[in-house]
């Protein structure tokens, strides 16, 4: 069992919702990422999901496409990512994800990613846009070198795919809240939240709930309804600003002080 | 397998194709799929389609022998088939109806679509004026100001036409946009990608609906001698016009293909859209293609003088027909097009889209070897008005 699939026990076992924190690797530069990273675990965050920046983003709003540009323009590769994952690794034991689109993977080769990943540290990888049905050959390298992928489910995701994704996914799923590009949203659409559960109670994973989570009431929303939310532009948006990511995860999960 | 067969079910052409898109899209490309299939063997819906090209679009299109271009080119005949002559001015329009007589069906009341050079998205706005449906167009800027013509075309036919200004600000960033919106509105819109690119079911409708004109080719070129063409040969962007020539060509065995991409001003990467001249494996749009990027997998910037080539990728089917060496594949630079596009203008009447020129281009360059009386068809898949302000502006004097 890798730290992934503790962390999700352990989150099950006291009935707490988790946060997933996500970080665009590089943006603007490698020692910002790690100094986040350090800041966000520091706040509360139970995970990260490592970014790894490509030129043609289709599934990220102006945010994060911001983010891949910088971080793109400062020259960071899949390299660089795996090299940030390896200095977080030597002082901390927070799970690990690889979050990326497919390109960058195939360029430098199934194989060569899962060894990459896997000797740096991180856990498991999710590719935004990778289904199930096309991940045969990248999910058995990166079983071999024992990391997880992790699938992406959708408000529109059919019966049958829901339960093929809860089969393939390792660890948990990732349910994107809403249709549409990663970005904070002001509110949450109830029949979204009723959607959701409708979805969960479907599902044998645990279930991690992103795209548009930057709130409070978000978090409260959605803590009884799965087992992690991922918060994504919202700390995106702060480092851009040089803000503290660490004061949006204590926000969200109602610990800063006032 | 026969690429007649293809793609299987799974949307590949060979190792090439597929669907890589993010889970939202899933259900709306399955249902696109399904309805397509259906609609594919529906005669109500074949001889609706039939009755529009004939009364609407002005099909079939004239297959027109240019004895003064080819004396220039070596001693070959060509014909050249006039997609120009399409309403709208190019063979986008065969696909655009197409597909939003498919999005009716799906009772989708919004349609986008991306463009490079403008074409695509005249034809789409042309279909949801005929259709009653919105429509909104994605552009890249750069491109936006090079084909200003066909940016005020759409908004006249009562489309919003939304500048892209991100990454390259050409083709490949327009269909990102366009991802986005649709990824947001999936339950209310349908995309019509304008393209043989994008996740499957796209590149296989798309060549479905095109394939119409290597069908008319065929018929036409048997009927005026007798015979098969020897030669078939049309640009390559993303390969909607090429594929649409060759498709029903590709059963005769003695039909040689040529397609032609762009070769921009240059070798070094970003100078060019030659996929087949220093691309790789890699997915773009939703689909695993060659494409043009850095060894860390990121997409290169693409040039080319049309804004209709100028696109990192190629469409899976091309890549397959290029692996299996059904067709061949070569590049023109801008220049040579330019030449090809004057000299069609003066010695035939005709004045050819910068696309389509890069194809005229390469038998201008290479047609002396060409063996004597051979019938070739090129694809004349649009007309130059589109590109006849750039042109001028190339041609001022520096002040």
């Amino acid at each position: 069992m890798n730290r992934v699939q503790r962390l999700f026990k352990r989150l099950r076992a006291k009935q707490r919702c988790g946060l997933v924190a996500y970080v665009t690797c590089g943006d603007p530069d490698l020692e910002t990422t790690i100094r986040v990273v350090q800041e966000l675990e520091e706040a509360g965050a139970d995970a990260i999901e490592l970014g790894v920046p490509f030129s043609d983003p289709i599934a990220d709003g102006p945010v994060i496409q911001a983010a891949a540009r910088r971080a793109l323009r400062g020259g960071t590769n899949v390299r660089d990512v795996f090299r940030v994952a390896k200095t977080i690794r030597e002082r901390s034991e927070i799970p690990l994800i690889a979050f990326s689109y497919l390109n960058p993977i195939l360029r430098i080769g199934p194989e060569a990613f899962a060894a990459g990943a896997a000797d740096s540290g991180f856990d498991a990888a999710l590719l935004t846009d990778l289904p199930p049905e096309a991940s045969r050959e990248i999910h058995s390298a990166l079983r071999a070198k024992g990391l997880g992928l992790v699938f992406l489910l959708a408000p529109t995701s059919s019966e049958r795919r829901i339960a093929a994704i809860d089969r393939a996914s390792d660890g948990f799923v990732y349910y994107v809240s809403t249709t549409g590009v990663t970005g904070v949203r002001s509110e949450f659409d109830p029949a979204l939240l009723e959607r959701l559960d409708e979805i969960r109670a479907k599902m044998k994973k645990p279930l991690a709930v992103g795209f548009g989570v930057s709130k409070r009431e978000h978090y409260e929303a959605l803590r009884t309804r799965c087992d992690a939310v991922v918060v994504g532009s919202a700390i995106v948006r702060a480092v851009a600003d040089g803000k503290s990511a660490g004061a949006v995860v204590r926000e969200i999960l109602g610990t800063a002080s006032s | 397998m026969t690429t007649r067969s293809l793609p299987d079910r799974g949307g590949y052409f060979g190792e090439f194709g597929g669907r890589f898109v993010p889970e939202t899209l899933m259900a709306a490309l399955d249902e696109f799929e399904s309805v397509y299939r259906k609609v594919k063997r529906d005669r109500a819906f074949n001889a609706e389609l039939d009755r529009i090209l004939a009364e609407f679009v002005g099909r079939p299109t004239p297959l027109t022998e240019t004895p003064r271009f080819a004396e220039a080119c070596g001693r070959f005949r060509l014909f050249l088939k006039r997609e120009d002559l399409n309403h709208t001015g190019a063979h986008k329009i065969n696909n655009a109806i197409g597909q939003a007589l498919i999005a009716k069906r799906m009772g989708k009341e919004r349609i986008i679509a991306e463009t490079g050079a403008g074409q695509h998205g005249v034809a789409t706005a042309t279909a949801c004026a005929l259709f009653g449906l919105q429509c909104v167009v994605y552009m890249g800027e750069v491109d936006m100001a090079r084909q200003e013509l066909n940016v005020f075309r759409m908004r006249l036919l009562g489309a919003e036409v939304v500048p892209v200004s991100s990454g390259s600000r050409t083709l490949k960033d327009a269909i990102n946009e366009a991802i986005r919106d649709w990824v947001t509105n999936v339950r209310t819109t349908h995309y019509i990608i304008g393209s043989v690119l994008g996740p499957h079911p796209y590149p296989m409708v798309v060549r479905d609906f095109q394939s119409i004109i290597g069908a008319e080719a065929l018929k036409q070129m048997r009927k005026r001698t007798g015979k098969l063409p020897d030669v078939a040969i049309a640009c390559v962007g993303g390969g909607s016009n090429a594929i649409g020539l060759f498709y029903e060509m590709l059963k005769h065995e003695s039909i040689r293909m040529i397609g032609v991409e762009a070769g921009g001003r240059g070798h070094k990467l970003g100078d060019h859209a030659a996929r087949f001249s220093g691309g790789a494996l890699g997915v773009l749009h939703g689909t695993r293609s060659v494409v043009l990027q850095d060894e860390f997998g990121q997409i290169a910037e693409t040039h080319s003088i049309s804004a209709g080539l100028d696109y990192p990728s190629i469409g899976p089917e091309h890549a397959h027909l290029q692996q299996t060496k059904r067709v061949e594949y070569y590049n023109c630079a801008d220049d040579l097009a330019l030449e090809a596009f004057r000299k069609l203008s003066e010695l035939e009447g005709i004045i050819p889209a910068l696309e389509s020129s890069h194809a005229l281009g390469w038998l201008l360059r290479n047609g002396a070897a060409i063996a004597e009386g051979s019938l070739v068809i090129a694809n004349l898949s649009g007309r130059g008005d589109k590109d006849v302000p750039q042109i001028a502006a190339m041609e001022k004097p520096p002040q």
